[in-house]
C-alpha cells in the first residue's frame, strides 16, 4: 500500500478544506462564514434604476441663479429679469460700474459658459465638460443618497452599487412583506426636495387666476398647497435656500395637536442666508416647499438666528419619519426611474431552494447507483469525487464570498454530470487496457494519460464559454457562470488527481486479487 | 457490467451516412422553417413587460382574475395562465412601469383586489431600454461564445476537423432552437445560458470523439479513412452513451424536480444533450469525410514535419559542435 503518493495527499487536503469550509452553510447552528444566497433564493428586491442626469444639470442652473441673486443682495447690485430655463440661466444687470464686480464674483464658479448679448445682458450656460461633470457627480450622490437611506431603513445588507454611466443597482434582501418593500421603494423614490422660497405678496391675490406661462415669464412659480391643491401660491422662482444647507432633520410631535411635524437645522452657511434673508423681508411668507408642494407658508415676524425650521402638515408618524431620513441624506440630485426589477418572496426562495436540493440529492443518487452497478468498485471511487466536488464548489464560495443563485444551482446539477463525465472516460481507457492484456499499473498509467488530454480540451472549451457568459450576463446567470467554471476546475482534481491517488494507493491489492470484475466492472471477469 | 461490446466488434456507423445525413437536413429545414414562420416567444428579458407568479389559497379563479385585470389599462394585453403546482397563476403582461414608488407590484396587488387569498411570490418587471442592453448582452455572448470554440478546436486540430465540428455545432444549436419555438418555450437569458452550455457539452462530445481518429491515425497502419472512424466512433461509443445518460438523468430531475421556474433552462438542455449526442455519433465524422480528407497526406505531412523537425535538430546538433 502506497498512501504517500502526492495526488491522494493533495485530494485529500483539498476534500478536507471542502468539508471545513462547507459545514457552517448546512448548519445553521455552526459558526462560520456561510455561502451567500441570492435574491431569488433568499427572497428579495433587485433593481435597476435609471438616474435622469439631466435634471441634475437644471437643479445646477438653478443653484447658480441662486448664488448670483445672493450676491446681487448683498452687495446692493441691481439685477433683472433673472430667469433660468433646463439649461440656462440669464440676467440684466442695471449699472454698467457693477459688470466689473459680477464679472468677478461669476469667475469663481467653474465651468460656466458665459455669453453677453451686450454689455449688461447674460446668458449662462454649463461648458460641456461641466455638463459631464455634474451628471457623473449626480449618479455617485445618487447612489451614496440611496444607501444613506437604505442604511438609516433598518435593513440587514442593502447593496447599491453604481452600474455604467448612468444606472445604479439596488438590491434588497429580506424583505418579508409587500408593505415593508412599499416603504423601501417610497424611500429610494422619495426626492426629499426642500426649498425655501419666498412668497411675492404683491401677486398673492392673483394666485388663482394666473397661468404657469404668466408666472414664469416674470421669474415666478405657481405651487400647490400639500393639503389642499386648490389653494396656490406665487412664489419667486429662485429658492432662498435648498435641502443641500440641511444639516440634520428630526422628527418631533406639534406642541398643540400632537401631530408629527419635521424639525430641520440648517447649515453654518445655510442659517447665515436664512437670517440675512428673514431680516429683510419681515413681514411678508415664506413658502415650506417639499418637492413642489407647499407645506406652509408663515408670516416672517422678525428675523430667524439659529437656522432652524419645521415642516408640519398632517403627516402619518412613518411618513414624517422617511421625510426625515430622506432630508438626513441629503436630496436625490436627479429623479431616478426603475429600468428593471425583479422581485422574490421568501417563501418561494424556500421553495427553490427546496426543489433544487431535491433535483441535486435526486440527479446524484442515480449517478451513483448507475456507477457502481456498471463499475463496480471503480464507481465507489467515482462517485467519492463527486461528492468531494459538490463540497468543494461550497466551500470555494463560501470562503470567497461567491452568491449561490438559482441558475447556480442549475450549475451545481450539472456539475454532478460533467465530473462523472470525465470518470467514465478514464474508466473507459482504462477498461480498453485491461482488455488488450495490459498490466493494471501500466493500464491505469496509460488510461489516465490518455484520457487526460481529451478532457483538458473540452474543459478549457468550457471554461471559456463560462467566462464569456460571465462577463456578459446578468446577476442571476453570472452565478451559474461561476459554480460551473469552479465545478469544472475541481472536477480536474477531484476526477484526474483524486481518483487515480486512490487507485495508486491501492495498487498492491488490485494487482494481487486480480478482480478486474469487481474492481472496474469488466465483464466475463471475476 | 458491460452494454457496448466495442472490442470485439466494430460498427459500421458510416454505411447508414446518408440516411442519417438526410435525417438531420430534415430536422435542421424543419426548425429553421419554424422559426421562420411560428418564431420565437422572446420573455420579458428580451422583449420587455412584466411577469407576476401569484399563489392562492384553493384553486385561482382565473375567470375572475382576467376580468379584474382587464379593469387596469396596465393590463390590457396581459394573459393569465395556470402554473406549476395547482393553486399558482402566473401573469404576463407586455407593460412596465418607471415610476418606483408606485410600481407594478401596487398595481397587480391592486387589481387582483376581491379575487380571494393571494400572495405575490414573484414580480419581474424589465423596461424597454433594459430589455435592449439584455438583448445585445445575450446575442454578444452568444456569437462569441460561438467563435472563442471554433478558434480553439482550429488551433488543436486539422482545420477541416474545426469546420465539421462547428458545422455538427450549428447544427445541434439550430435544432434545439427549433424544439424551443415548436414547444413556444420563453426564451430568456436562462435560455441563452442553457444553448451556451450545450455548445460547449457538444464541442466536448465531438473533440472525444476526434480525439479518438487522431490517435488511430497516429498509432495504426489503417489506410481507409472509413475504417479509422468507424473504428474511433465504435470505440468511444461506450463512453458517449454513457455520459450523455448520465447528464440526460440528471437534467431530468432537475426538468422534474426543479420547478417550472426552471424550465426556461432545464428544457433546451434536455434537447441539446439528445442532438448533442446523436450528431457526435452520427453527424460529425460523416462530416469529416466529405470535406475530403485524406490519411495518407495526412500522415505524410506529418512524417515530413517530423523529419524535418529531425532534420533541422541534426544540423543543429552538427553546428554547434562544429563539424559541418
Amino acid at each position: 500500500m502506497n498512501f504517500l503518493n502526492y495526488r491522494l495527499i493533495i485530494f485529500s487536503i483539498v476534500t478536507i478544506f471542502g468539508l471545513l469550509f462547507s459545514i457552517p452553510s448546512f448548519f445553521q447552528e455552526i459558526e462560520g462564514k456561510k455561502i451567500t444566497l441570492g435574491l431569488d433564493l433568499q427572497g428579495g428586491i433587485y433593481m435597476l434604476l435609471g438616474v435622469e442626469t439631466e435634471k441634475a444639470v437644471e437643479t445646477k442652473i438653478k443653484s447658480i441663479a441662486g448664488a448670483v441673486r445672493y450676491y446681487a443682495d448683498q452687495n446692493d447690485i441691481l439685477i433683472e429679469d433673472l430667469t433660468i430655463n433646463p439649461n440656462d440661466l440669464s440676467f440684466i444687470v442695471l449699472d454698467e460700474a457693477e459688470v466689473k464686480n459680477i464679472d468677478s464674483m461669476l469667475a469663481t464658479i467653474q465651468g460656466l459658459e458665459i455669453v453677453k448679448k451686450d454689455a449688461l445682458e447674460y446668458k449662462i450656460s454649463l461648458t460641456p465638460l461641466e455638463k459631464d461633470i455634474t451628471k457623473d457627480l449626480a449618479v455617485t450622490q445618487a447612489v451614496e443618497t440611496i444607501r444613506n437611506r437604505l442604511d438609516q431603513f433598518g435593513l440587514a445588507e442593502p447593496s447599491v452599487t453604481r452600474q455604467g454611466t448612468t444606472d445604479i443597482v439596488v438590491e434588497l434582501a429580506g424583505i418579508k412583506t409587500i408593505a415593508e418593500e412599499q416603504r423601501a421603494r417610497e424611500l429610494i423614490a422619495k426626492p426629499a426636495n426642500l426649498e425655501l422660497m419666498a412668497v411675492d405678496e404683491k401677486l398673492a391675490d392673483q394666485a388663482n387666476i394666473m397661468s404657469e406661462e404668466d408666472a414664469k415669464s416674470t421669474g415666478h412659480t405657481l405651487l400647490q398647497d400639500a393639503k389642499d391643491p386648490n389653494v396656490k401660491y406665487i412664489v419667486h422662482q429662485i429658492p432662498i435656500l435648498t435641502g443641500a444647507e440641511v444639516a440634520d432633520a428630526r422628527v418631533a410631535f406639534d406642541s398643540q395637536g400632537g401631530s408629527p411635524i419635521i424639525n430641520f437645522t440648517l447649515s453654518a452657511f445655510g442659517g447665515k442666508v436664512f437670517g440675512d434673508f428673514t431680516a429683510k423681508n419681515i413681514g411678508t411668507r415664506l413658502a415650506v416647499v417639499l418637492d413642489g408642494k407647499v407645506f406652509s407658508a408663515p408670516v416672517i415676524r422678525e428675523r430667524i438666528g439659529g437656522g432652524s425650521g419645521q415642516i408640519s402638515g398632517g403627516f402619518t408618524v412613518e411618513e414624517a419619519g422617511s421625510v426625515a431620513i430622506a432630508l438626513r441624506s441629503g436630496a436625490l440630485p436627479a429623479p431616478v426611474i426603475v429600468l428593471e426589477k425583479r422581485s422574490v418572496g421568501p417563501s418561494l426562495g424556500a421553495d427553490s431552494i427546496q426543489a433544487s436540493l431535491l433535483a441535486l440529492l435526486f440527479g446524484f443518487g442515480l449517478v451513483i447507483c448507475f456507477m457502481v452497478v456498471y463499475y463496480g468498485i471503480s464507481g465507489v471511487i467515482a462517485s467519492l469525487a463527486v461528492v468531494s466536488n459538490i463540497f468543494i464548489i461550497i466551500a470555494v464560495m463560501s470562503a470567497f464570498g461567491a452568491t449561490l443563485t438559482l441558475p447556480g444551482m442549475a450549475g451545481l446539477v450539472l456539475t454532478v454530470g460533467i465530473a462523472v463525465d470525465s470518470n467514465i472516460i478514464i474508466l473507459e481507457r482504462v477498461r480498453e487496457l485491461l482488455r488488450d492484456g495490459h498490466g493494471v499499473r501500466k493500464a491505469l498509467a496509460e488510461g489516465y494519460g490518455k484520457a487526460m488530454r481529451a478532457i483538458l480540451d473540452s474543459n478549457v472549451t468550457q471554461v471559456l464559454a463560462c467566462t464569456i457568459l460571465y462577463a456578459y450576463g446578468t446577476g442571476a446567470i453570472k452565478g451559474f457562470a461561476i459554480t460551473l467554471s469552479i465545478g469544472i476546475l475541481a472536477s480536474m482534481i477531484t476526477a484526474i488527481l483524486g481518483t487515480y491517488g486512490i487507485y495508486l494507493a491501492s495498487l498492491s491489492k488490485i494487482e494481487k486479487s486480480k478482480r478486474y470484475g469487481l474492481w472496474f466492472g469488466l465483464g466475463g471477469q471475476k | 457490467m458491460e452494454i457496448f461490446k466495442s472490442h470485439t466488434k466494430v460498427y459500421n456507423i458510416l454505411d447508414k451516412g446518408k440516411l442519417f445525413f438526410i435525417l438531420s437536413i430534415i430536422a435542421f429545414l424543419a426548425a429553421i422553417g419554424l422559426v421562420l414562420t411560428k418564431g420565437l416567444t422572446l420573455g420579458i428579458d428580451f422583449s420587455g413587460g412584466t411577469v407576476v407568479q401569484v399563489q392562492y389559497e384553493g384553486t385561482p379563479p382565473i375567470d375572475e382574475i382576467r376580468k379584474k385585470l382587464s379593469e387596469n389599462k396596465l393590463f390590457a394585453h396581459a394573459s393569465v395562465a395556470p402554473f406549476g403546482k395547482n393553486n399558482e397563476i402566473v401573469i404576463k403582461s407586455p407593460t412596465s412601469a418607471e415610476t418606483i414608488d408606485k410600481d407594478m407590484s401596487d398595481e397587480i396587488q391592486a387589481s387582483l383586489q376581491g379575487t380571494g387569498k393571494f400572495e405575490i411570490r414573484k414580480v419581474d418587471m424589465v423596461g424597454p431600454k433594459a430589455g435592449n442592453e439584455l438583448r445585445t448582452k445575450g446575442f454578444t455572448a452568444f456569437f462569441l461564445a460561438l467563435g472563442v470554440i471554433l478558434l480553439s478546436v482550429t488551433f488543436r486540430y486539422d482545420f477541416r476537423f474545426a469546420l465539421a465540428g462547428v458545422v455538427a455545432l450549428l447544427h445541434d444549436i439550430v435544432i434545439t432552437i427549433g424544439a424551443i419555438s415548436l414547444f413556444e418555450v420563453d426564451v430568456n437569458i436562462e435560455t441563452i445560458a442553457a444553448i451556451l452550455t450545450i455548445l460547449g457539452y457538444s464541442i466536448h462530445d465531438t473533440i472525444i470523439v476526434f480525439d479518438r481518429v487522431r490517435e488511430h491515425i497516429k498509432d495504426s497502419k489503417e489506410t481507409n479513412f472509413r475504417s479509422i472512424i468507424n473504428e474511433a466512433v465504435t470505440r468511444t461509443l461506450s463512453r458517449t452513451i454513457l455520459t450523455s445518460l448520465t447528464v440526460f438523468f440528471v437534467i431530468l430531475t432537475l426538468y422534474v424536480f426543479g420547478g417550472e421556474i426552471m424550465h426556461g433552462f432545464s428544457f433546451p438542455m434536455l434537447v441539446g444533450v439528445v442532438i448533442g449526442t446523436y450528431s457526435s455519433v452520427f453527424v460529425a465524422a460523416q462530416l469529416v469525410i466529405w470535406t475530403g480528407f485524406d490519411v495518407s497526406k495526412y500522415r505524410n505531412k506529418q512524417a515530413e514535419k517530423i523529419k524535418n523537425a529531425q532534420e533541422k535538430a541534426r544540423i543543429r546538433a552538427q553546428f554547434e559542435q562544429g563539424t559541418i
